[in-house]
């Protein structure tokens, strides 16, 4: 009986099951990501794509300018702003979400059972629209005329329309709306499982709410509080729709600029190097992930 | 016990809670009530009208696009299914086995890497296959969709799986069921409702793509995402808005159904 279980489990026969999903993922995402770790060794050609000579420019672009003369480099401080402002505006998304996200989540948490269903619900249906008509939703609302601005007119607080469209501020509000859902579902899922005779020993203890909340509550949903800041983090930094839409196209983001050094720029090597860069700092946020949320999670005494 | 008090009562929190619900909601509410201006602009209300509807209904751009849509949605949704059933069925309730992990790390690759860098990726490939065969059908937007939708039908599959029972499927072959009856009668219909979640997210999830979409598609295989993108960089009417909010409706009607099978699974363990 149990050969029968392990008959089927002959490591052959995994690997035929397997092997139609791995094809699949293998020709259209793994396969053309190697490709471009190539092409960031290649010369760019004169009309987009790439010239097989072996080239290390591209890699040297990334981070330094060459001046007029070609032979002293200077930091790049065009790219290395675009990383920077992509990394700020990424952590501010994931902070703001934090703050909102976890009474929310919270607040869902400590629902009768019954109800929780729906409020969960609520924060899901959001998040399975579609990206661009969330983003049009937070464009219709900032937008010069916009209800917000029409608004703050009224209520005498503005005197003239605030210039919020095609700012940091409106990409950033913008992934904050379309985020947020990824930080309530995890933070929700930990706390849902918070022993309550945990709360109840505190306060029987005579702990105030605030300091059951930083010493019984926060540390025991670190898992989620991870999980839910490395799937905002994420999207975040790589982020391609909502600065087009909210950011003008000006305000430029890693993932616009790769689209521009693809596009415009025909410089290919370049945008993959830059792609690489990206991919770099998005597995360093997994591992970061990996190490302090990971599997274990956070109980400590 | 007092009935006021509470110990998991946080001051505040309620407030930001329905604050935040409020946030999510209000932006989505008002583009839906705009869908039914009857004037040019979303900016300035002239009274109530359906005929951004009928406009947009009327639109063969609009109605290409989502033809085009839920054609590739289906399509990747059920090729991702169908291949992401052996791929689960072999990788759970098993032992780790040599090269297990190398196989989960592929399947969960398209969840791991930025959207736009497979984008990219996919543009380079697709470039050169054009240029070498002439082909520019939807081939490539079918293969793109059903890649990046294989982790999100694997994962409620495998979820499924991981709550089963193995023992019944022991015994059917103990029964002298072959491998494929034993599959046929006992694995598949108690596995059905992971495969139906899973095919649900894959379809909504290559429904819901604009990146990779815009990336690969030929000229004149516009979906409806990117469509709306396309018109978002000009003057919007209150046609998009009317578009948006057919959408919104699909998409709802879909996470509800979604739901329910998922608490309804939930229910029965």
């Amino acid at each position: 009986m149990a050969q029968n279980i392990k008959g089927r489990g002959a490591p052959g026969r995994k690997w035929m099951l397997t092997a139609p999903a791995l094809i699949i993922i293998l020709a259209a995402a793994a396969g053309p990501l190697l490709i471009v770790v190539v092409y960031s060794f290649l010369t760019p050609g004169a009309y987009g794509g790439v010239t097989w000579e072996f080239s290390w420019d591209s890699w040297v672009k990334v981070l330094f300018e060459r001046d007029l003369f070609g032979d002293e480099l200077t930091l790049a401080t065009g790219n290395l702003t675009i990383f920077a402002r992509s990394i700020w505006l990424a952590l501010l998304t994931t902070i703001i979400t934090l703050l909102a996200g976890f009474p929310t989540a919270y607040f869902i948490a400590t629902r009768p059972r019954t109800r929780r269903d729906l409020w969960l619900l609520l924060i899901t249906i959001p998040f399975w629209t579609n990206l661009v008509i969330r983003t049009f939703a937070i464009q219709d609302i900032i937008r010069q005329e916009g209800l917000l601005n029409t608004a703050l007119i009224k209520l005498g607080i503005v005197s003239e329309p605030l210039q919020i469209l095609y700012t940091d501020t409106a990409v950033l509000i913008g992934m904050v709306y379309v985020y947020l859902p990824l930080m309530v579902l995890p933070v929700y899922a930990s706390l849902e499982k918070l022993d309550r005779r945990l709360l109840e020993a505190a306060s029987d203890l005579y702990a105030r709410p605030r300091s059951v909340l930083w010493n019984v509550i926060l540390p025991s949903s670190r898992s989620g509080l991870i999980a839910g800041s490395t799937l905002v983090f994420i999207p975040a930094i790589s982020t391609y729709v909502t600065p087009i839409m909210l950011g003008g196209g000006k305000r430029l983001m890693m993932g616009n600029y790769i689209e521009l050094l693809f596009g415009q720029g025909k410089d290919w090597p370049y945008g993959s190097a830059v792609s690489i860069v990206l991919m770099t700092i998005v597995m360093a946020a997994l591992l970061i992930y990996a190490r302090a949320g990971g599997p274990r999670g956070g109980a400590h005494g | 016990m007092a009935k006021k008090f509470s110990v998991t009562r946080q001051r505040g929190f309620n407030t930001i809670a329905l604050f935040t619900f409020f946030c999510l909601y209000a932006p989505l509410l008002i583009l839906v009530i705009l869908a039914f201006n009857a004037g040019l602009s979303s900016a300035d209300w002239q009274g109530f009208s359906t005929r951004w509807f009928w406009s947009a209904m009327e639109n063969p751009q609009v109605v290409d696009a989502s033809i085009l849509s839920l054609q590739l949605a289906l399509t990747a949704a059920l090729i991702s299914t169908a291949v992401a059933i052996p791929a689960a069925i072999a990788m759970t309730r098993t032992a780790r086995y040599k090269g297990w992990m190398f196989q989960y790390a592929l399947i969960s690759l398209p969840l791991m890497v930025p959207e736009i860098v497979t984008a990219v990726a996919l543009l380079i490939v697709v470039a050169a296959i054009k240029s070498w065969t002439g082909y520019i059908g939807l081939g490539y937007l079918i293969i793109a969709h059903t890649a990046f939708c294989i982790p999100f039908a694997y994962l409620p599959i495998r979820a499924r799986l991981e709550t089963m029972d193995i023992n019944l499927e022991a015994a059917a072959s103990d029964l002298y069921a072959r491998p494929f009856e034993a599959f046929l009668h006992i694995t598949l219909p108690q596995l059905l409702p992971g495969v139906l979640a899973g095919f649900m997210l894959a379809f909504v999830i290559s429904l819901d793509d604009v990146v990779i979409t815009e990336f690969v598609k030929s000229p004149g295989q516009d979906t409806l995402p990117t469509y709306m993108l396309g018109q978002l960089r000009r003057t919007v009417t209150p046609e998009i808005n009317a578009i948006s909010a057919i959408f919104l409706l699909l998409s709802i009607m879909v996470v509800t159904v979604f739901f329910i099978l998922q608490s309804s699974g939930r229910r029965q363990q």
